[in-house]
């Protein structure tokens, strides 16, 4: 009924189904969909089709060059991999040829067919019916030029844990601008906390501490701490980002970091944060002694100034009169062509998991309080001991998996608790000499160094059970478990039940995401996987990339990993933006949606739909506009308009139903029964 | 051609809303006589099959069709018309789209006649249904056979122009008929073969006087279970599922303007291809729920979902759309 749009000349197609090796040939007779396509697709314009071993390789590209310029091609087919993989290479071979890219299209005969139909009729069937519906959809392509952005040369990055820090030196270094906001009054992230990391065993700080003064001191790095990022706008290589920076009460310009402030603070409070319950910290506070930047921040809900209206201790003795009670929050506005998100990750609450005890029974630890606790700056000063701050345990039970590869909790594994477990098993035979169960389920140890550490750990005497704890209860079955916490595990090595008392036990509980990772996802305009993890733009290609154009992810923001890969992947995601700003101009895919004026009403339905804010409406015409850099060509709105006056570059109502005619068309021969 | 240029209107599967809608014109059908000869027009004067039968192919200048094909009869006229016609106007919703006797499309014939002849108030003890043919003394009867779904009438002829609406406004025919006698003057021409006639190009919202907001839809509520609907704001935004939002402009917003939401008798508006995918797309786009049984839970809320969204456009939706399927040739 509707408008249809004759196609732009006569098309000549040439069609190109690919061997891919084996992989599609084995299962499709791809000689076959070729020698069908010549003859039945004629009428619609197919002027030649051949099959080849491998189209992605330089032969098989000059292949379609050569075509192009000798049988005059207008449209390309290619029967092959998926767009994701090859759509560039094949547009750029249309390209070299003289030909608009855009009118080259792809059929997924490998993802869609091969690699997921075993029936080698029905597969051969299935890629006509692909190749068919590629051929009649490209009739209705039309000649576009990519859209063409500079790129704004100052980057975002948003945490400031391990990842965020290497990516932010990496950039700076070039001599690029950085604003590295971080939420906590200090960076460092998880790292900070620990004592020593595995597999060498180095001091955390030791090896945290300089990366991140050197971050503070940077002259390229504007470091924000104590603050979030508010809103973004905008799109790669221009985004306008309002960032808050939360009032700390104290002046930066003028505190010094004497630290004066925090020890005549009289208030002291159970932390929380940084110290994750175990020790304390005044109302005033640095959450750790080399704490970057290291002016300090005041917790107004526990300052008595705040609360009864008199103190000022901090005031008083300030040389430098750097506290101000009366500072307020802070909303700065920059503008950066690229983003880093390196939001790292949460610990699995351990409550959830009610037979393991923890909150109940005093002497069950968690994972992140064992290392405070055994943290040489931590509130005991690295001994060991139990809840009561006294008593060094004469057993130790380190429980793995906690809430991790478990079907209630998180069905993935954390990557990291194997490792930690094995280190927190040597530093306690180590420190204390007592005797050590670590149940695990399988043991994990597969990067450099690894297996090497548990070897070590078995030849220190660590007792390993295999099994997953059932319960750790107080209740006594007999004398030897008086006062103890009882570890009940099936050992599935002896076919066993066990019972093993013990003074401690430390529960390796799993990463999560970060408890606001779809909040912060949908802020940036990017996607997180089920589980919450932010996703990839694919995970083993382009592992530090997202779907949308100028956001990068690194660390354990993307997954569970240890900080070798988190590092790894903050220079990866740094070299990105890199290569981005080095380039100064980007050339964007020009699959774009816009609106048609005199059809859009203005009723507003897709007007709060657009993941990436790309929508905009116009008050005094009260239509509809879309934001042409901004758009992605999701293609949501396109689906949501009822008046169908949103419409979609390369995916125009007749290329979709060109396609489906052909995807639908019936050439099979019908079967005798 | 000699003498005034002829004119038929037929209707086939329809309520014959659309012929009183034609004469409603009042003193307009004076200018219209003046100019056209009607030789065949069922409903206001008297006329045989026959004498269209014998009229010479596209003796008639125009026609304007309305009603679906529901049966051989109905099959048989929009065909002998096509013939006999030089420009074919498929008109109002049931001829463009099937209209209310497309739902029919949703059951089997059989199905249907159950329903028909089995009533509480039908006096039917022997279970009898109607027979095609029927040997009686007097010789063979035979009655118009009933087709297994209703089609419109593009999909069993070919259709130079659509004017849709259930019915077509009056002012909106006038204006055709004006339209029409200026061409046939010589002081016009006709618009392109395929053209909808009296139709805007956006939908019924633009011609709404409620105020739009950005939509988030937390329950479905129907009129007669709102006590006080708020005149001035979108019924969208007050949980009344609307059609205006697909349906095309051109009957200056009637329904939603008395608080009524839009029927969608329009038709769809130029961009959309079925009415009912648009409307449920849309409508699903901005339900304001992320948790599958809350989201359940709001659409339950829409009582009939075929009747509000497909209400016109079954029998032309892609569900229905009697295309055989493609060969390649
Ligand atoms: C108990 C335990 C022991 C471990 N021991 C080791 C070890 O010995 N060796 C090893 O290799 N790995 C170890 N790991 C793993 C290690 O912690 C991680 O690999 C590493 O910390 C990941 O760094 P990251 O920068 O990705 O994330 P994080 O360290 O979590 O840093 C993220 C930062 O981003 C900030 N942030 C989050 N959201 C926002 C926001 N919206 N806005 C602003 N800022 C935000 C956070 O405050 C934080 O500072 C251990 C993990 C655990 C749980
Ligand atoms: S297609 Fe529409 S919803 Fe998707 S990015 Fe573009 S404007 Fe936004
Ligand atoms: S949904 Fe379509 S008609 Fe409605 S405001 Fe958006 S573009 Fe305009
Ligand atoms: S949806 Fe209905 S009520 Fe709302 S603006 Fe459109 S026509 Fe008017």
């Amino acid at each position: 009924m509707a408008n249809s749009k004759t196609p732009s000349g006569k098309p000549r197609i040439g069609v190109y189904v690919c061997h891919c090796g084996t992989n599609i040939a084995g299962v499709v007779d791809v000689e076959d969909v070729a020698n069908w396509s010549a003859e039945e697709l004629k009428d619609i314009g197919v002027v030649l089709s051949r099959d080849n071993k491998f189209m992605c390789s330089s032969q098989g590209q000059e292949l379609i060059e050569s075509d192009i310029k000798e049988f005059g091609l207008n449209r390309v087919v290619v029967a092959a991999c998926s767009p994701h993989l090859h759509e560039k290479t094949f547009r750029g071979a249309c390209e070299r040829a003289g030909m608009n890219p855009f009118f080259c299209e792809m059929a997924s005969i490998r993802e869609q067919v091969s690699w997921v139909t075993k029936d080698k009729k029905k597969a051969t069937e299935k890629s006509k019916s692909m190749v068919a519906g590629a051929v009649n959809r490209v009739v209705y392509h039309e000649a576009l030029e990519p859209i063409k952005v500079p790129i704004n040369p100052t980057t975002l990055i948003v945490g400031g844990g391990i990842a965020g820090i290497q990516a932010a030196l990496e950039i700076a270094n070039t001599g690029h601008e950085v604003y590295l906001v971080e939420r906590e009054p200090s960076i460092g992230g998880h790292m900070a906390q620990f004592d020593k990391t595995f597999p060498t065993l180095d001091c955390s700080a030791c090896i945290l501490t300089p990366r991140m003064s050197e971050v503070g001191m940077h002259p390229n790095i504007n470091l924000l701490t104590w603050s979030e990022v508010e809103n973004v706008d905008g799109f790669v290589g221009n985004f306008d980002v309002t960032i808050r920076k939360k009032s700390r009460c104290v002046i930066e310009e003028d505190c010094t970091g004497c630290g004066i402030c925090v020890q005549k603070c009289p208030i002291t409070v159970i932390d929380d944060e940084f110290g994750v319950g175990i020790g304390t910290r005044k109302a005033i506070y640095t959450p750790f002694d080399q704490a970057i930047p290291n002016y300090p921040v005041l917790d107004k809900e526990n300052c008595t100034y705040f609360i009864k209206g008199t103190c000022r201790a901090c005031e008083k003795f300030c040389a430098t009169n750097a506290i101000d009670f009366e500072q307020q929050d802070e909303i700065i506005n920059v503008t950066v062509g690229n983003i880093i998100l390196a939001t790292g990750y949460d610990l699995f609450d351990a409550r959830k998991m009610p037979n393991y005890g923890y909150g109940r029974y005093p002497n069950v630890f968690t994972s992140m309080e064992f290392e405070r606790l055994c943290n040489a700056a931590g509130p005991t000063n690295g001994e060991i001991v139990l809840r009561d701050g006294v008593t060094a345990p004469k057993s130790v039970a380190i429980v793995h998996c906690v809430g991790s590869r478990d079907k209630n909790h998180n069905n993935y594994c954390s990557a990291i608790c194997c490792m930690q477990s094995l280190k927190f098993a040597h530093i306690v035979y180590e420190r204390t000499g007592a005797e050590i169960h670590n149940f695990y389920i399988d043991i994990r140890t597969t990067a450099k160094n690894y297996d090497e550490f548990y070897q070590r750990v078995l030849d220190e005497g660590t007792l390993f059970v295999r099994g997953k704890v059932a319960e750790i209860t107080d209740v006594p079955q007999n004398e030897a478990e008086e006062g103890k916490l009882i570890v009940q595990a099936e050992d599935t090595l002896a076919g066993l039940q066990r019972r093993i008392p013990v003074d401690m036990v430390i529960l390796s509980v799993g990463l999560e995401p970060k408890g606001d990772s779809d909040e912060v996802a949908h802020q940036f305009g990017i996607s997180c996987s089920s589980n919450g993890w932010f996703t990839e733009k694919h995970p083993k290609l382009d592992p530090v990339s997202t779907m949308t154009e100028g956001i990068f992810i690194a660390g354990c923001a993307t997954g569970p990993k240890d900080i070798p890969a988190s590092v790894s992947q903050g220079s990866a995601a740094a070299a990105r933006v890199i290569s981005y700003i080095e380039m100064g101009e980007l050339e964007l895919e020009p699959v774009r949606a816009s609106v048609i004026e005199e059809i859009c009403s203005g009723c507003k339905i897709c007007n709060d739909l657009c993941p990436y804010n790309a929508i905009i409406f116009i008050e005094d015409k009260q239509v509809t506009e879309i934001n042409e850099a901004l758009c992605q060509g999701c293609g949501t709105c396109v689906a949501a308009c009822p008046a169908g006056a949103i419409v979609g570059t390369g995916f125009s109502n007749e290329q979709i139903l060109a396609q489906i005619e052909g995807l639908m068309m019936d050439f099979s021969v019908p079967e005798v029964v | 051609m000699t003498g005034k240029p002829k004119f038929a209107m037929y209707w086939a599967a329809s309520c014959g809303g659309c012929e009183i809608a034609t004469l409603n014109m009042h003193e307009k059908i004076l200018d219209f006589d003046a100019n056209f000869k009607v030789v065949f027009w069922p409903v206001a004067m008297d006329a045989k099959y026959k004498d269209v039968e014998a009229m010479e192919d596209g003796e008639i200048l125009v026609t304007l069709f309305n009603g679906g094909i529901r049966n051989s009869e109905n099959e048989h006229i929009a065909k002998l018309l096509r013939k006999k016609s030089q420009i074919l106007v498929s008109f109002g919703s049931c001829a463009i789209e099937g209209g209310i006797p497309g739902l029919a499309n949703l059951t089997e014939m059989h199905h249907f006649f159950d329903t028909v002849y089995t009533t509480v108030s039908t006096d039917n003890t022997n279970n009898h249904r109607p027979q095609v043919e029927y040997d009686m003394p007097e010789g063979k009867i035979t009655i118009p056979e009933f087709k297994p779904v209703l089609q419109t009438l593009d999909q069993v002829v070919d259709v130079d122009y659509y004017m849709p609406g259930c019915p077509p406004e009056t002012h909106q025919i006038a204006a055709v008929i004006d339209v029409l006698i200026s061409v046939v003057k010589g002081e016009a021409v006709l618009p392109p073969k395929g053209s909808f006639l009296g139709v805007g190009n956006s939908t019924v919202c633009d011609e709404c006087g409620r105020t739009r907001n950005l939509k988030k839809i937390t329950e479905f509520k129907r009129i007669q279970d709102i006590k006080k609907i708020d005149p001035d704001l979108c019924l969208i935004e007050q949980g009344i599922l609307c059609n205006g939002p697909a349906t095309a402009s051109g009957c200056e917003s009637k329904c939603p303007s008395v608080n009524a939401p839009c029927a969608g008798c329009y038709g769809p508006a130029i961009g959309v291809k079925d009415f009912g995918a648009r409307m449920i797309t849309a409508i699903a786009s901005v339900i304001d729920a992320e948790d599958p049984d809350e989201i359940e839970r709001i659409m339950d809320g829409i009582i009939d979902p075929a009747g509000t969204f497909y209400r016109f456009g079954l029998a032309n939706s892609m569900m229905r759309t009697g295309k055989a399927s493609w060969n390649g040739k």
